[in-house]
């Protein structure tokens, strides 16, 4: 089992930094604000939203129609699909296929599905050397780090960290921290990477049914560059990914990068119809890892329409202060806290606490998941369960019991209210108080809302 | 040329079953209404201004023979020695990739010609067929890249372009919307990640 994930403990070196935090906060509202800017061009945005949402959730439902129409077409185009029931399974099918031609070096493109497998380490664990060639992910990988946000996977880096990491690992200046000139010692040391490499492994963006296609979508060119040289390429997707029809493309690629960066489309939209010529092979491996027990959700199946834009955690108030990492899990921020306890729900219990449930990941959230919803309806389930702590489950039916009888509140209320006016500091602000540490208490108001309120309701 | 790996489809079956147990209504499919979607009266000036934002460069001639004088303006290609044109009508290229087998031995070419479909108003894009390139990577591994494609052909929003594409029948396919870029260093824009540093669109009026 995994370790028990407790988001403010493991958030506290990062929150205990303000001017990383402060940083990071920044540099991802600037994110969102360029979103906010693309989504306001378009007149019809939301009814982007509804028809995606629509769509999804058409698809989810009659998924097992479309995953095997989506088998046929691909496979009929040459492609080879393979199933994988879970992480491990899928990290085996990828071995053996590398095995199978006898290489030893793989670039990779970015994807999340990969790092939910933890592909990465299984491979090398089975001697292959794997490059991820996208460079935040691959600016990660050479610090033996992982990645802290789904699209932006360097965000919580600094530039003068990833030049003392390309100092040791590539050999340019010290102290050297100009974004152009390290992406350009990147660009040399990635190139040798792709030529060199043997297969090509990439995510997928979108599958589609109808003619069991692949759509990619990046910015660097480098999925198409690490597909286009080796003659083998591997595409790994969740069983999620799928479109029923091209045209349902038009709805999602005007949706995916104005949600993402804030760019009208990615540089790159490649669609992938079966390998690159008669010499060549694309294997698909389709995984479930979790995907059909959380479809029997009536709660959370909607979790399944995300198309990892990653617009939800640059819009948190928690995550932009707290950093991807504090998460503990590949997909970070709100969409993470909905999907990681549904793998675990004992490891990841106070990630639905890892949230003021402000809504606002639900209003940026390109197809319409109720994220915000389903954190509340987590919270219910966890308490439900006793998989609160203490703390917490007693402060909860206390504040139940309270709520239940009116004259009792009342009196809590007045002496609440005293409290707070006599009260002195030391007994507040001591260190067996964390809430205090950096907050103040109120100041008690004079009159309470219920007398200011029969004051005026006869005006 | 190995025997490639069978597919594994030991799973395929359990998972299948298993979403097969939980039936859940089925709402109809959504199709887009066109009505409900931006259009542009000058999409050829709104491409050209969204081609900017994302980094590319629009320029637009007469016929084809203009391209190659406004390419000659820019430095790095008077100096290119290795080019490859899939427009000849444009530009005679230096190499001819149909001759060569493998796609690794393109990775000095400094420029790619290549031919474009049609142009997307509302993003930049530009759609190329992979029908139309010998080898698909010579979009990606040239240090530059300039795409001719015909000004009559342009769309304004993605709706109308998969329309226009609904049965390609290329094995690759891409909609290609300026230079290759990375904002992975402290979100800082830099163009020429992996692929091409700029990008030139030559708008051709009688191609
Ligand atoms: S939940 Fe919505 S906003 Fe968040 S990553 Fe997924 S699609 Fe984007």
């Amino acid at each position: 089992m995994l370790p028990i994930i407790q988001h403010p403990a493991a958030a506290k070196e990062f929150v205990n930094d303000p001017n990383r935090s402060r940083w990071h906060d920044q540099a991802l509202w600037f994110v969102r604000s360029k979103r906010d800017k693309q989504a306001a061009s378009l007149p019809e945005w939301e009814y982007l939203r509804e028809t995606a949402s629509g769509i999804k959730t058409h698809t989810i439902a009659n998924l097992s129609h479309y995953l095997q129409e989506f088998e046929r077409n691909a496979t009929a185009r040459g492609a080879i699909v393979h199933w994988a029931r879970d992480a491990e399974h899928h990290n085996e099918i990828v071995l053996r296929i590398l095995q199978d031609h006898k290489t030893h070096r793989i670039v990779k493109s970015k994807s999340m599905l990969t790092e939910e497998c933890g592909l990465n380490h299984y491979l090398e664990d089975n001697g292959i050397d794997v490059v991820d060639t996208d460079l935040g992910e691959r600016i990660v990988q050479l610090r033996g780090e992982t990645p802290s946000h789904i699209v932006l996977p360097a965000i919580h880096i600094k530039k003068e960290e990833v030049g003392d990491t390309f100092h040791t690992h590539l050999g340019t200046d010290e102290g050297a921290s100009d974004p152009k000139y390290l992406a350009e010692a990147a660009r040399g040391h990635l190139r040798d990477k792709f030529l060199a490499g043997e297969i090509g492994i990439t995510g997928v963006n979108f599958a589609i049914a109808e003619t069991g296609g692949l759509v990619v979508c990046t910015n660097e060119g480098n999925a198409d560059l690490g597909t286009s040289l080796p003659r083998v390429h591997i595409a790994c997707m969740g069983i999620e990914k799928l479109l029923p029809r091209q045209r349902d493309l038009g709805v999602f690629t005007r949706l995916l990068a104005r949600s993402a960066t804030g760019q009208p489309i990615t540089s790159y939209t490649s669609h992938f119809n079966g390998p690159r010529d008669e010499n060549s092979e694309l294997h698909i491996v389709l995984v479930d890892n979790g995907r059909s027990r959380l479809r029997e959700s009536e709660t959370f199946r909607a979790a399944m329409h995300c198309i990892r834009c990653g617009a939800c955690m640059n819009t948190c108030p928690v995550y932009r202060r707290s950093g991807g990492h504090s998460y503990r899990a590949t997909v970070p921020g709100p969409i993470g806290s909905v999907l990681s306890p549904t793998r675990d729900q004992n490891s990841y219990k106070s990630l639905p606490y890892a949230c003021s449930l402000c809504g606002s990941c639900s209003d940026v959230c390109p197809v319409k998941i109720p994220l915000h919803h389903q954190l509340l309806a987590w919270r219910g389930e966890l308490v439900g369960k006793k998989l609160l702590p203490v703390s917490k489950r007693l402060a909860m039916r206390f504040a139940s019991y309270l709520f239940r009888f009116p004259a009792l509140f009342r009196m809590v209320g007045k002496v609440g209210r005293f409290t707070l006016r006599v009260l002195p500091r030391w007994a507040t602000h001591h260190r067996l108080n964390t809430w205090t540490i950096a907050r103040e208490l109120p100041e008690a108001p004079k009159e309470t809302f219920r007398d200011w309120h029969r004051r005026h309701r006869d005006h | 040329m190995m025997k490639p790996t069978p597919a594994d489809t030991d799973a395929r079956q359990a998972i299948l079953d298993r979403i097969n147990t939980k039936q859940v209504d089925i709402p109809p499919l959504p199709d887009v209404d066109v009505d409900r979607v931006i259009e542009f009266d000058q999409p050829i000036d709104t491409f050209i201004e969204m081609l900017a934002m994302v980094g590319g460069q629009a320029h637009q001639v007469d016929s084809q023979r203009d391209v190659r004088a406004l390419l000659e303006e820019i430095d790095v290609f008077r100096t290119a020695t290795r080019i490859v044109s899939l427009a000849p009508d444009s530009v005679a290229g230096t190499i001819d990739a149909t001759q060569i087998d493998d796609p690794h031995d393109l990775a000095t070419v400094d420029w790619t010609i290549a031919r474009g479909e049609f142009m997307v108003a509302e993003n930049g894009s530009i759609w190329i067929d992979g029908n139309s390139l010998p080898h698909r990577v010579l979009l990606f591994i040239a240090q530059y890249l300039a795409i001719v494609v015909p000004r009559s052909q342009i769309v304004s929003n993605m709706h109308q372009a998969y329309e226009r594409i609904e049965n390609f029948s290329a094995r690759f396919g891409v909609f290609v919307s300026g230079p290759s870029k990375t904002a992975d260093i402290e979100q800082s824009l830099v163009l020429g990640a992996h692929g091409c540093r700029k990008l030139q669109v030559f708008i051709v009026g009688d191609l």
